[in-house]
C-alpha cells in the first residue's frame, strides 16, 4: 500500500510525484520517481520500451494503483481523490481509441455527457472544438471512414473537450505521416497556451521531443535517468550532441539488456494474467 | 519537493463541495443513459445482429416444441407443451445472447475504450448499468419477434397492457442480469479465447439446470436444487406467468423479480469492481 510521503504542494505545479513506485509480482515497472511539472508546461517522458512510461502514465491517469509512493496531479491525490483527479485530466491513450462505429460528433458527445458539460452548451462546444481540429466536414461521418491523422485530431478534441488542467498523450503521433504529425503539434501547442493546459507526453521519436517540449525525462528501468530541457540535456551529452544522442547516451541498457526487456515483458503478461 | 514541512491545499479543491445525493443519483442515471443510447445507436446502424439472433430461438419453437407437444411426455398441467416453452425459449434467447455480451468489453480495452471510459468521472458502477441496460434493450426486440412467433403457432398469449407492461420488466432485468454476468466473467478472464470457451461451458448448464424447457418437478432432486439458485429459473417463472394464459409462477411474481433485481445489483457492484482490473 501507498504510504504517505509528506509533499510540499506547490501550486505552481500540475503533476507531483514522491518515490513513486508499482511492482508487478517480482519487477519493479516504476521505482522511486519523483517528478515536478510546471503549469503550462510540456513535458515529456522519453525512454526505452518497457522502461516504465505507460505505467507512469497510468498511475497518474488514476487507471493504476501505486505500490508504494504518492502522486498528485492537479493538485489532487491520484488515490484518495481519484474523482476530483479524473475531472481535471484528458488523456489519449495510444491506441487509437475513438469509437469507429460511431460518429465524431457522438463520440464528442459522448465524453460532453460523461464530463458532465451542461447540456446548453455541449453542441456550441463540440463543434468549436471540431472546427478547431478541421473536422467540422466529418463530423457526421463514422470514425472508422477516418484517416489516421484524422482519428488523432478527433480524440485530441475528445480529451479536452472538458478543458482539462493536465493532458496525457501516450505516443500522441506514432504512425502518423509528417504532415499529419505537424498538424497534431500545430493543435497541441495552439491548445496549450488558449486552455492554459500542462501537457505529459510520452514519445520515442526525438523529433517530437525537440519540437514540443519545454523538459523531458529520460525513464530507464522504471528510474529517471536525466531530466532536463531539451538544451539542457544535450549539453550535458556533449557541445554538438542531438536528442537521438542524448537518448542514446541515458537509455542505454536496452542493448545489454536485451534480456530484461524480455523479463519485463514476460513479468507484464504474467501479472496480468494473475490480475 | 521531497522534503516538505507544510502542507497546503491547492485552492482548487477548497471550493469543491461534496455533492448532495440528488445529485450524485442524477449524474449517475445520466451517465447510464448515455452509455445505453450509444450502444443502441451502434444496433441501430447495424441491425443483422438482431435478425440472426432470432434464427435460434425460432428453431425450438417450431421443431423442438411443436415435435414435443404432440408426445405428451412432459406433464405441463392443462397447459400445451408448447404454450410452457415458449417463455422457456424466451428466457434462453436472452440468456444465449447476454451471455456472450462480455466480450465487448474484451475488445474494448484492446481498442483503448475502455481506458478512456475509465479515466472519466464517471462512477465505474454507472458505466457497467448503461452497458447492462443497452443489452435488455436489444432482447425487447428478440421478445417482440417470439412473441409473434407463439401467436402464429397457436400459443394463448396474455396481451393485457399490465402484462406486456410486466413482461417488458422481465425481459429488460433478466438480460441486464445476465449480461452483466457475462461482463464479470470477461473482466476475470481478460481475453477473449478464454472467455469463448468459458461462455459455452456455463450457457448450458444455466440453461438446462432451470425450468425453461421441462418442469422443476421431473427433476432429479440434486437438480432441483440447482435449479433454485439459478436465476434463470426465476426469469421463467415471471415469463411463464406474464406471458401465457393460464400461466403462473410458483414463488409468486414478487418473489421473482426480488431474486433478478438482487442478483442484477450484486452483479453491477461486483462488475464496477472488477472492470478498472481489464487494462492490466
Amino acid at each position: 500500500m501507498a504510504v504517505d510521503i509528506p509533499f510540499s504542494i506547490d501550486s505552481e505545479l500540475a503533476v507531483q510525484t514522491a518515490g513513486l513506485t508499482r511492482r508487478f509480482d517480482a519487477l519493479v515497472a516504476v521505482d522511486s520517481v519523483d517528478l515536478a511539472i510546471e503549469r503550462r508546461s510540456i513535458f515529456g517522458l522519453l525512454g526505452p520500451n518497457g522502461a516504465g512510461k505507460s505505467t507512469t502514465i497510468k498511475i497518474l491517469t488514476t487507471l493504476l494503483a501505486p505500490s508504494e509512493g504518492a502522486a498528485r496531479v492537479a493538485g489532487f491525490d491520484v488515490e484518495r481523490e481519484a474523482t476530483q483527479v479524473r475531472r481535471c485530466i484528458g488523456y489519449v491513450p495510444q491506441l487509437l481509441s475513438a469509437d469507429g462505429s460511431l460518429t465524431g460528433y457522438e463520440n464528442l458527445m459522448l465524453s460532453a455527457k460523461l464530463y458532465a458539460i451542461p447540456r446548453a452548451e455541449r453542441a456550441d462546444r463540440i463543434n468549436d472544438s471540431l472546427a478547431f481540429m478541421g473536422l467540422l466536414n466529418s463530423a457526421r461521418a463514422l470514425v472508422k471512414t477516418y484517416s489516421g491523422g484524422m482519428v488523432r485530431r478527433l480524440e485530441l478534441a475528445q480529451a479536452m473537450l472538458h478543458r482539462p488542467a493536465v493532458l496525457f498523450l501516450d505516443e500522441p503521433t506514432i504512425g502518423l505521416d509528417p504532415v499529419a504529425r505537424h498538424a497534431v503539434w500545430e493543435r497541441l501547442l495552439e491548445s496549450r497556451s488558449r486552455f492554459d493546459m500542462t501537457v505529459l507526453i510520452t514519445t520515442h521519436d526525438m523529433e517530437e521531443a525537440g519540437e514540443l517540449c519545454d523538459r523531458l525525462a529520460i525513464m530507464q528501468a522504471g528510474r529517471v535517468a536525466a531530466e532536463g530541457s531539451p538544451e539542457e540535456l544535450k549539453h550535458q551529452v556533449g557541445p554538438n550532441a542531438t536528442l537521438d544522442e542524448v537518448f542514446a547516451h541515458f537509455g542505454v541498457g536496452t542493448v545489454e539488456g536485451g534480456g530484461r526487456y524480455r523479463d519485463v515483458r514476460n513479468a507484464r503478461r504474467t501479472a496480468s494474467r494473475l490480475g | 519537493m521531497t522534503s516538505a514541512t507544510h502542507v497546503a491545499r491547492p485552492a482548487a479543491s477548497a471550493d469543491r463541495g461534496a455533492p448532495g445525493a440528488r445529485e450524485t443519483v442524477g449524474a449517475f442515471l445520466r451517465d447510464a443513459v448515455a452509455i445505453a443510447e450509444v450502444e443502441l445507436r451502434k444496433v441501430a446502424r447495424d441491425p443483422t445482429e438482431i435478425l440472426t439472433r432470432a434464427v435460434q430461438p425460432t428453431l425450438w419453437l417450431l421443431v423442438f416444441g411443436q415435435v414435443f407437444t404432440r408426445t405428451r411426455a412432459i406433464p405441463t398441467g392443462s397447459m400445451s407443451y408448447l404454450a410452457f416453452m415458449a417463455p422457456g425459449v424466451l428466457a434462453q434467447s436472452v440468456l444465449f445472447s447476454a451471455i456472450f455480451y462480455g466480450i465487448a468489453v474484451i475488445w474494448e480495452r484492446d481498442l483503448g475504450i475502455v481506458q478512456k471510459l475509465l479515466v472519466s468521472p464517471s462512477p465505474r458502477a454507472s458505466l457497467v448499468l448503461g452497458k447492462a441496460v443497452s443489452a435488455g434493450m436489444r432482447a425487447l426486440t428478440q421478445g417482440v419477434i417470439i412473441m409473434m412467433l407463439a401467436w402464429i403457432l397457436g400459443v394463448p398469449l396474455r396481451l393485457d397492457p399490465l402484462s406486456i407492461a410486466g413482461l417488458i420488466v422481465a425481459v429488460l432485468l433478466g438480460a441486464a442480469l445476465f449480461s452483466t454476468f457475462s461482463f464479470v466473467i470477461a473482466c476475470l478472464v481478460k481475453t477473449r479465447e478464454r472467455f469463448m470457451g468459458i461462455g459455452q461451458v456455463l450457457t448450458m448448464p444455466l440453461f438446462f439446470a432451470s425450468n425453461a424447457i421441462y418442469p422443476l418437478t421431473m427433476m432429479p432432486r440434486w437438480l432441483q436444487v440447482i435449479a433454485r439458485v439459478n436465476p434463470l429459473t426465476y426469469l421463467v417463472n415471471a415469463l411463464r406467468a406474464l406471458m401465457v394464459q393460464g400461466g403462473s409462477s410458483p414463488a409468486g411474481l414478487p418473489t421473482d423479480f426480488a431474486v433478478l433485481a438482487v442478483v442484477f445489483v450484486a452483479l453491477v457492484a461486483l462488475g464496477a469492481r472488477l472492470y478498472p482490473g481489464i487494462i492490466r
